[in-house]
């Protein structure tokens, strides 16, 4: 009898263990499986749009300072949808967008709540933030252009209007124009110009284009080395990573062949208030806390130290961005290039302009 | 067919008599895995229901022509070229004796361990302006500028379907060599002796006869290229895919990326009904002639090493090269790829795949058997459905499954606080279950189209001796199906096994907190245009490919034992 | 009742009928054979009886239970219907030896039934490939084991699907015969589907003949030879020589002579059906003892054919309307009339079946 019961008990034990082992390793959401009890030093859910190599020494240094460990999700597509489907569930207590446009569609949903921190409104200018504080602008950089040092000459190029001056034809190179920072560029042109020009501006853009568009920034910066093409427009930091790129020394071989152009200064007879005075476009990366939050606490601490002193000055240091912290030294290559203007037009006009700047360059056909 | 064995009570089952069925075990686990199985997909079309603003107008005025012409031209392209290329170099490594013949049979499968946009990645650093051929070109010849000389640009339709052409078709080499081997020696005799020469044979006979086969690859690899993103986003080519992208990111549309999705599947309906018509014509054409040694036509003098060389070239630019640049990269930078956690995320790409393999398997037996079992109608098209999800664009059957298994949870959670005031919060969502939901929705097809091809050799016959022998239909299946198609379930359980070691943008939107895979890990890294500090792990993901390869060709060379009488 | 009885059965595929009305016994210790030419429905009504297709109209009992009703739609599983069936095929399982194959079916493997195995391959000459796998067996082995192994499990009743078919006609003679002793000594009920006469003639107890779904005439092998009830029944057994004829006063007049034709209607056109050896043949002008009534005519031998125990010979005559007839005479030895030489020819009256002409 007993023997018996033993091995029915071994063989459905077998069974029974596997299916637990099974179910629990399949439903766990990994390391963030405490992510529903709210405590003190509970963990920070995080979504990003940010790259984790990015980000990972960041987060670091959170955890190093507070002892809060985060919990990361990274993707570039689907975070949206995946915060919505998950509703008031959801673990994620705070999003992480690399572009205006991400978060405010994110905030747009309803699905962040407003912070209230004294420290964040101090350190984040009233434009880099949402006007109820659903986000918070963290860095910014501008949409700048490279110019070859020989083949273009100092001052030929001052504005992005002058891209689609035709003497330029057949020398430009950029990156897809369905790209996010290339819609928002553009964006912001439709703001200051208005549609009608804006889209023939950026049709004179396309006429001038040396390849179809395709590649990343860093692209850009080596077919101006190559020889491919003259002009290029990418993100300031990009040229900041290669000139420092020492396990690719080719990439500082292409930096070092390219000026880099604040667009639209108002010098040179460009007055402070024309258009063509407006300053260099500038995106940001920003974060907000969910609405559905189970860490507010947490999640606050995480934003206030990605605002602070020294998150801002890693995000300069390494990733050679513009903390929008005031006062935070920038990277010396960085600095080397001088201070600029930046558009002060509203982020958030910016991002509303988002959908007809995409629509925009689907009726010239930019990419093709 | 008058008479139904309805057993239960008729009236509450009456739409199961409505579409034929009949109600016992079977059908029912085959309905209930069928639907879950298709949960994403409908979840898709329930989307594409929600309306949407003005994006339609817009995409007929601008783009919508172009994704159509695109994707049409990219599939048409890609077909034509692996059927071309699948078909000759499976003829002449069936038919011909030439040196290290041998070494092609298996050789020839090995590009299909490359994903696609690995193989772009790689290419394009080569190819490009700025790349390594180009520049030596310039300095070669002394050019200066771009304008000076002609060279094909890689990012471009035409490289797209070069680069998917050169990695997809082994698919159709696999089942045009087997097909070529089933075929009746005598047959081929017959049209030798008839006065056919070795060319008109081909095209004669041999063609004809493997056409079914060479169906359902042209069409497995046009479903591949219709739902690549990976290739196609970085070419910045603009098949329908890519705009079911653009709508839904760049227009935050999802339902009109869920419209033009529907209309996708549109397409799909067309390649499968093709695949269907195909494989019916082949259990017509599976004749029981026992193999022989196929005659084989020696080569000689330079023919013999044309062929040589015809057989080196896809072997070479599919597998050789970006496998040698990988490589090299790998060696130079494999030190910053350990710093990562390079070793868990192979864990998790093992783990994730091996398990998504099983699921895949268990239920296409269970789907498979049970389709052999009740032949219906109703249940056929639900089954076919539910595998539909390998033609799908992986990100937006992504998005199915989020918004259904959101749905799912937050539903659960909200009746068990009404009712029991216990919070469960989300139980599937975003867990290892979710990414594997995904991946066995997405590769169901692969897995019980294997299945099904498999158990139709098996005669039916088979069940009648097994059943009045005393055994029931569960039993039958553990003791004479699963032992017979050990080789079909081990090729479904490792074509299903590769895919997901391959997935990207379904595992991106799915996966649970720090979860990196061998996959999201190249993506990261190498659409960034960082190819080498990704190259380690797009090695391991080739090599985690070729594993079954090589037990796919140890399989192929087996049968091929009696036929090839070669010699050692 | 044991055995099978299958009653009243109909069964359709889509809109075609295969079987109408179609009722048979197999009765225990007996072998019943279905006879008819293929697609007449036989094997069809086989899987009905294993459970294997779903009965549409109709009963079918095992063993005195009844197993499947059409009308309310019960149906008993194969597995336990008590049934064997042997297909056509073999349907050996490939991936089990011998053994395993033919213990495939016995549920509790107890020693008497391993013996009994054992036993059976010694009877079949087969113990030499008990752990051999089937495909290295010939035809005759693979077909000797599929009958074990539809055996093994002492079903009521067991059904056999053209069982020789598979066979090279040197070894079926020997296989059946073979089989036959066997299946007497275990008892049980068989019934086989054949559309070989001769086999079914060999073996069965029980002639069963089907044709387009229907049973056209059931009965013992020398009744349904030797008293067929059709034209189709009698060309079923193999070439018959034909003659047509008018009914007179219950006699019918051909070319071969004169028939007793009773129960026709006067002014009917006949037909005369005469197996090959149901045609005499003598020397010309040899005289030959005439029974009361033998009509002789005189034809020529178109050729000659020696089959060693009986020879067949091509006979040409008059066929009465100043035309010629091709008769096909099977005659006993080898001692031939010359080809072209003439011959006198007779019909054997009582050996000659009358059927209304088509």
């Amino acid at each position: 009898m007993l023997t018996k019961t033993t091995n029915y008990m071994k063989y459905s034990g077998h069974g029974a263990a596997f299916f637990a082992v099974v179910m629990g390793a399949l439903l766990s959401p990994l390391t963030a499986n405490n992510a529903h009890g709210a405590g003190a030093n509970g963990p920070v859910n995080l979504y990003s749009y940010r790259q984790s190599f990015l980000m990972a020494p960041l987060l670091e240094e959170f955890t190093r300072e507070t002892g809060i460990k985060v919990n990361a999700v990274y993707a570039k597509k689907g975070i949206l949808q995946r915060l919505k489907a998950e509703g008031a569930n959801s673990p994620a207590d705070v999003v992480l967008a690399a572009d205006i446009t991400r978060i405010d569609a994110i905030a747009g949903e309803g699905l962040l709540q407003p912070v209230t921190s004294k420290l964040l409104e101090e350190n984040i200018g009233p434009s880099y933030r949402h006007p109820d504080n659903l986000w918070f602008g963290l860095t910014y950089r501008a949409r700048v252009i490279f110019t070859h040092k020989e083949r273009i000459r100092p001052g030929e190029i001052k504005t992005y209007e002058d891209l689609a001056n035709p003497l330029f034809k057949g020398r430009i190179c950029m990156r897809s124009g369905k790209h996010e920072y290339n819609i928002s560029l553009l964006a912001s042109v439709i703001n200051a110009l208005g549609s009608e020009k804006a889209e023939k501006w950026v049709s004179g853009v396309k006429e001038n284009l040396a390849r179809r568009p395709q590649g990343n920034d860093r692209a850009q910066v080596r077919a101006i080395f190559e020889g491919e093409c003259d002009i290029a427009i990418g993100n300031s930091y990009y040229l900041g990573k290669m000139l420092t790129n020492e396990a690719k020394p080719d990439e500082k071989k292409w930096a070092s062949a390219v000026n880099i152009i604040f667009p639209n200064q108002p010098d040179n007879g460009n007055g402070e208030n024309s258009t063509l005075g407006r300053g260099a476009h500038v995106n940001i990366s920003a974060a907000g806390i969910t609405k559905s939050a189970k860490h507010a606490v947490e999640a606050k601490l995480l934003l206030e130290f990605l605002a602070s002193d020294k998150a801002q000055q890693i995000y300069a240091a390494q990733n050679f961005e513009y903390p929008l912290k005031k006062d935070v030294s920038l990277h010396p290559i960085v600095a080397s290039w001088g201070s600029f203007k930046p558009d002060e037009q509203r982020l958030i006009d910016i991002a509303a302009l988002h959908d007809s700047a995409a629509r925009m360059m689907d009726r010239v056909g930019f990419n093709h | 067919m008058t008479a139904q064995t309805l057993t239960n009570d008729k009236n509450s089952l009456s739409w199961l008599a409505l579409i034929g069925a009949r109600l016992d075990g079977w059908t029912v686990s085959v309905l209930v895995v069928a639907c879950i199985a298709a949960v994403p997909i409908i979840t898709v079309i329930g989307l594409a229901i929600a309306p949407t603003e003005d994006i339609w107008r817009h995409l007929l005025d601008t783009v919508l022509s172009r994704y159509i012409r695109t994707t049409l031209v990219l599939m048409i392209g890609v077909g034509f070229g692996t059927f071309v290329i699948g078909t000759g170099t499976a003829w002449i490594v069936t038919m011909c004796n030439f040196p290290a013949k041998r070494i092609f049979q298996w050789a020839l499968l090995l590009p299909m361990a490359v994903p696609a946009y690995v193989i772009a990645y790689v290419y394009t650093d080569l190819l490009e302006y700025s790349g390594p051929l180009q520049n030596s070109l310039r300095d070669a010849f002394a050019w200066q500028t771009k304008g000076e000389y002609w060279f094909p640009e890689i990012r471009s339709i035409g490289g797209a379907a070069t680069m998917m052409t050169m990695v997809l078709y082994p698919y159709v080499y696999l089942l045009a060599r087997s097909a070529f081997l089933e075929q009746s020696v005598c047959v081929l005799e017959a049209s030798r002796t008839l006065g056919h020469g070795p060319w008109r044979g081909f095209f004669k006979v041999a063609l004809p006869m493997a056409r079914p086969a060479i169906a359902v690859g042209v069409s497995l690899v046009m479903m591949e290229t219709l739902n690549d993103f990976g290739t196609v986003d970085f070419f910045a080519v603009a098949t329908f895919t890519a705009g079911i992208f653009d709508v839904w990111l760049n227009m935050n549309s999802p339902s009109g990326a869920a419209q033009l999705a529907s209309i996708l599947l549109l397409f799909v309906g067309v390649l499968v009904t093709l695949e269907r018509v195909g494989r019916r014509g082949r259990k017509f054409h599976n004749t029981s002639t026992r193999l022989r040694k196929l005659p084989g036509y020696q080569l000689n003098g330079l023919v013999k090493w044309v062929a040589f060389t015809a057989m080196s070239i896809p072997v070479i630019t599919g597998f050789v090269v970006p496998a040698w640049v990988l490589g090299r990269y790998a060696v130079d930078y494999y030190a910053n790829t350990l710093e990562t956690s390079f070793w868990e995320n192979v864990g998790n790409s093992l783990m994730l795949s091996a398990l998504a393999g099983v699921i895949a398997v268990s239920i296409g037996i269970v789907l498979a058997y049970g389709l052999r079992l009740g032949q219906n109608r109703g249940i056929r098209f639900l089954t076919r459905f539910a595998a539909l999800g390998y033609a799908v664009p992986g990100a937006v059957l992504g998005i199915g499954i989020i918004v259904a298994l959101g749905w799912i949870d937050n539903a659960i959670d909200g009746v068990m606080k009404n009712n029991f005031g216990i919070a469960t919060g989300l139980i599937l969502s975003g867990t290892i279950a979710a990414v594997t939901f995904g991946y066995v929705t997405r590769f169901l097809s692969l897995s019980f189209g294997t299945l099904d091809a498999g158990l139709a050799k098996i005669t039916t016959n088979m069940d009648g001796a097994a059943r009045t022998l005393g055994l029931s239909r569960f039993s039958t299946l553990k003791r004479v199906h699963v032992p017979l198609m050990r080789g079909s379930i081990l090729t479904a359980g490792l074509l299903v096994f590769v895919d997901c070691m391959k997935e990207l943008p379904m595992t991106m939107i799915l996966r649970p907190f720090n979860f990196e895979t061998l996959a999201t890990f190249v993506h990261q890294y190498a659409s960034d245009e960082m190819l080498p500090e990704a190259s380690l792990a797009a090695l391991s993901i080739v090599g985690a490919g070729i594993i079954p390869v090589i037990l796919l060709s140890r399989t192929m060379i087996m049968k091929n034992k009696p036929t090839s009488g070669d010699g050692k | 009742m044991s055995g099978l009885e299958m009653n009243r059965i109909r069964h359709a595929f889509g809109n075609d009928m295969v079987l109408d009305d179609v009722s048979l016994v197999a009765g225990p210790g007996k072998l019943t054979c279905l006879l008819g030419p293929s697609g007449c429905g036989k094997t069809t009504l086989l899987r009905l009886a294993a459970g294997l297709e779903s009965l549409q109209q109709g009963q079918v009992a095992i063993q005195g239970v009844t197993v499947a009703d059409g009308a309310s739609g019960f149906s008993v599983a194969p597995e336990k219907r008590d049934v064997g069936l042997m297909f056509q095929d073999y349907a050996l399982f490939p991936h089990l030896n011998v053994f395993e194959n033919i213990a495939f079916g016995i549920e509790n493997l107890s020693p008497e039934r391993r013996q009994w195995i054992k036993d059976s391959l010694e009877h079949m000459g087969l113990s030499h490939h008990t752990y051999n796998y089937p495909h290295t067996l010939s035809g005759g082995q693979q077909q000797r084991v599929a009958l074990l192994r539809a055996l093994a499990p002492e079903p009521g009743v067991l059904l056999l699907d053209e069982p020789f078919s598979g066979l090279d006609v040197t070894r079926r003679a020997q296989v059946r015969e073979e089989a036959l002793t066997f299946l007497k000594q275990s008892g049980v009920a068989v019934m086989m589907v054949t559309h070989d006469p001769e086999e079914a003639m060999f073996m069965a107890d029980h002639i069963v003949i089907m044709n387009e779904g229907r049973v056209v005439q059931a009965g013992t092998p020398v009744q349904t030879y030797f008293h067929p009830v059709s034209a189709f029944v009698t060309e079923l057994f193999g070439p018959v020589n034909r003659c047509r004829g008018t009914v007179t006063d219950g006699q019918a007049k051909t070319q071969l002579g004169t028939f007793d034709a009773p129960g026709f209607e006067n002014g009917t056109e006949i037909v005369v059906m005469l197996r090959p050896e149901a045609i005499l043949i003598s020397p010309s002008g040899e005289d030959v003892p005439a029974k009361k009534g033998t009509h002789f005519i005189s034809g020529r031998v178109d050729s000659t054919h020696p089959l060693g125990s009986s020879s067949h010979l091509h006979i040409i005559i008059d066929d009465g309307n100043g035309g010629e007839q091709v008769l096909h005479v099977r005659t006993p030895g080898i001692s031939l009339p010359a080809v072209g030489s003439s011959v006198n020819v007779s019909a054997d009256m009582t050996n000659a079946f009358i059927f209304p002409a088509d």
